[in-house]
């Protein structure tokens, strides 16, 4: 049997202002890494969860984005006659042209601001998105000057609130309406009524894309392919699933960068930790060359050293943790460079990052703890016997 | 050698060496200790002591002889063998007593037997039992900081015979106590080479704590002086 865990647990007590120190360090690294990891997870969720399956978004060939796509008015007349569009009610196709730009408006914390989408869209488009909701004000009239915003929009920018008013286009332009799209990209975006947005940008004839649904997967594959073989258009159609989920590659360098800088503090708090170790070693010696005449072999000096470094480590891997944890839910935002506007997103601390956060901790635990346990094991019993 | 012996060292030699700096701590070294004996290993500083007992109890590894203790050739044994052996037969007392600072005394006592196959009850019970041996079962949960010195060397002494080794060794185990304090050590040691018929040798400076032996063996120099000899000034 090994030397008792209580025996590292009460060391780490008894040294606690060192233990709090080096933890804390530990903590901090893990708290930066775990933030980026909630940012981007959120980020993801919300890119992830925008789109119908059965939703084609036609755009101009190779555009990246909705934002630098045109799609004149004669093209969308042509497309929303196609065969495999479902139907309304009514009868009508379920095609929606769309125009889409960007403003910039000042945000809550940050008088700077940032771009917000604008989107122009009919009473069909704000159909084709099923998960929306009004959560304040009323509807789009047509023929007004008037816009509804996202809730996240709402929440994190300046004036707006209903009776606000925002100016773009060729003027005034009043809120009266807060919708509430979920997770997805939409509650991110000011909407209002195509005609009114696309007359104010001086384009009424070119628009921005085409959101349609198929009648079924066969159809949108085949909608996907005739977009395609019609050279003159010169459009293609995706599916907005994927359209979506290829914003998410918007993460990827804010990912990077956050980790790279979580790894650099992980080296700077593993050579803490060792440093403590190294110190708890040479203090202890003479309890080393102690156990060794007990009959406590090099192994089980070297294991208990390791472990009371694992257990510094987790101490603050968990109080890293904690420090996140207020950020789950918190709502927040993020540049997105397809879309040139912010998406808006949830801080997610999942499990699985709560995981990663204990496991990057382990390993610098054991970095940390490895080099003075090994000294610790190597000792001579007399060398450690005359230590004081 | 028969049974009953416990400790023969043969031709023992020590020597310590780095760079041009050259020290024979142990030199013709042959030592015969039997079976319930209880010997104390005196001389002046540096002749050689600790030495001859951290050699005994294969704490450290001889320059050129042969250690027998308890029929067990120490030189065929490996390191990871010599700790296992250690732990079984060895109980080892220090000058500084050594208790673990954050373990209480019952705790101090029970870790050598960790070593061993037993169940954490009945780890508990062979700890209280030596601690009571030594007077102390009303200080079992007492961290060795509320001890007195002579408290914590009877710990220290509890821990050494809690694996019921059939042989003690102890460096100057009442260098660091009063009078008082050591006479009460001394009284254990006498009592358990008495009544459990352990085999104690120890090492001292101090007359009156040689007077409990039942044989003083004298070191000058690194040199074992032969049996019967008077005391080197
Ligand atoms: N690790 C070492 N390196 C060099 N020399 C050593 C070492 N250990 C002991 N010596 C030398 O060996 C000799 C014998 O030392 P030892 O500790 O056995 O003496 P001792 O009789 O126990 O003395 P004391 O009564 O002071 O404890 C001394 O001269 C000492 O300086
Ligand atoms: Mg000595």
């Amino acid at each position: 049997m090994a030397i008792p865990l209580s025996y590292n647990f009460r060391n780490l007590r008894v040294r606690k202002t060192t233990t709090i120190m080096t933890a804390l360090g530990i903590a901090l690294t893990v708290a930066v890494l775990l933030g980026i990891l909630a940012m981007v997870a959120g980020l993801r969720t919300s890119l992830q969860a925008t789109g119908h399956p059965l939703h084609l978004l036609v755009m101009r060939k190779n555009s990246a984005s909705e934002l630098v796509s045109q799609i004149t008015r004669e093209a969308f007349m042509n497309i929303r006659l196609k065969n495999g569009i479902e139907k309304r009610a009514d009868g009508e196709p379920m095609a929606s042209a769309e125009i889409v730009t960007v403003m910039s408006l000042p945000r809550k914390n940050d008088p700077e601001g940032s771009n917000v989408t604008i989107r122009g869209l009919s009473r069909v488009g704000i159909g084709l998105r099923p998960g929306i909701r009004l959560t304040a004000g009323r509807w789009l009239v047509p023929g007004q000057r008037e816009v509804m915003v996202g809730k996240s929009v709402a929440a994190r920018f300046l004036n707006c609130s209903i009776g606000n008013t925002l100016y773009f286009g060729r003027g005034e332009w009043k809120i009266v309406g807060i919708f509430d799209a979920g997770k997805t990209a939409f509650s991110n975006e000011i909407w209002g009524e195509l005609n009114q947005v696309a007359a104010d940008f001086n384009r009424s004839e070119v628009l921005s894309s085409v959101l349609l649904r198929a009648t079924d997967l066969m159809a949108l594959q085949a909608l996907k392919n005739s977009m395609a073989d019609d050279q003159r258009l010169f459009l293609e159609g995706k599916s907005e699933v994927e359209y979506y989920a290829q914003q998410t590659a918007t993460a990827a360098p804010v990912e990077f960068l956050g980790i790279f800088v979580a790894v650099i503090m992980a080296i700077g708090s593993s050579f803490a930790a060792m440093n403590t170790m190294y110190a708890a070693v040479v203090r202890r010696a003479r309890e080393i060359g102690t156990l060794r005449v007990l009959g406590f072999s090099r192994g089980s000096i070297l294991l208990s050293f390791v472990i009371e470094a694992l257990l510094l480590s987790l101490l603050g891997g968990l109080l890293g943790i904690l420090l996140i944890l207020p950020l789950n839910g918190l709502e927040s935002g993020t540049y997105n460079n397809i879309t040139f506007s912010e998406t808006g997103f949830d801080f997610r601390v999942t499990p699985l990052i709560m995981t990663i956060g204990l496991s990057f901790a382990t390993i610098m635990g054991i970095l940390g703890g490895l080099l003075p346990a090994r000294m610790a094991a190597k000792q001579d019993i007399l060398n450690a016997l005359r230590e004081l | 050698m028969d049974n009953h012996t416990v400790i023969e060292t043969i031709d023992l030699r020590k020597e310590y060496k780095r760079d041009e700096f050259h020290v024979i701590a142990l030199q013709k070294a042959n030592l015969l200790i039997q079976q319930s004996e209880f010997v104390a290993l005196m001389g002046p500083s540096g002749s050689g002591k600790s030495t001859l007992l951290y050699l005994i109890a294969a704490i450290d590894r001889p320059s050129q002889g042969r250690v027998r203790v308890l029929g067990q050739d120490l030189q065929e044994l490996s390191d990871k063998a010599i700790a296992q052996w250690r732990n079984e037969n060895i109980g080892f007392v220090f000058q500084t007593f050594n208790l673990i600072p954050v373990l209480t005394a019952r705790e101090n006592v029970e870790l050598p037997l960790l070593l061993t196959g037993l169940s954490k009850k009945q780890r508990i019970e062979h700890a209280q039992t030596a601690l009571k041996l030594v007077g102390l079962e009303d200080r079992m949960s007492h961290y060795p900081r509320q001890l007195s010195g002579g408290q914590e060397q009877r710990v220290a002494i509890a821990r050494a015979i809690v694996t019921d080794p059939a042989l003690i060794l102890a460096d100057e185990p009442t260098g660091d106590l009063d009078a008082h304090s050591a006479h009460e050590i001394l009284t254990i040691l006498a009592r358990l080479n008495k009544e459990q018929n352990k085999t104690v040798v120890m090492v001292t400076h101090d007359p009156h704590a040689a007077r409990f032996a039942g044989k003083i063996r004298y070191l000058e120099k690194g040199e074992l002086l032969p049996e019967g000899s008077s005391p080197p000034i």
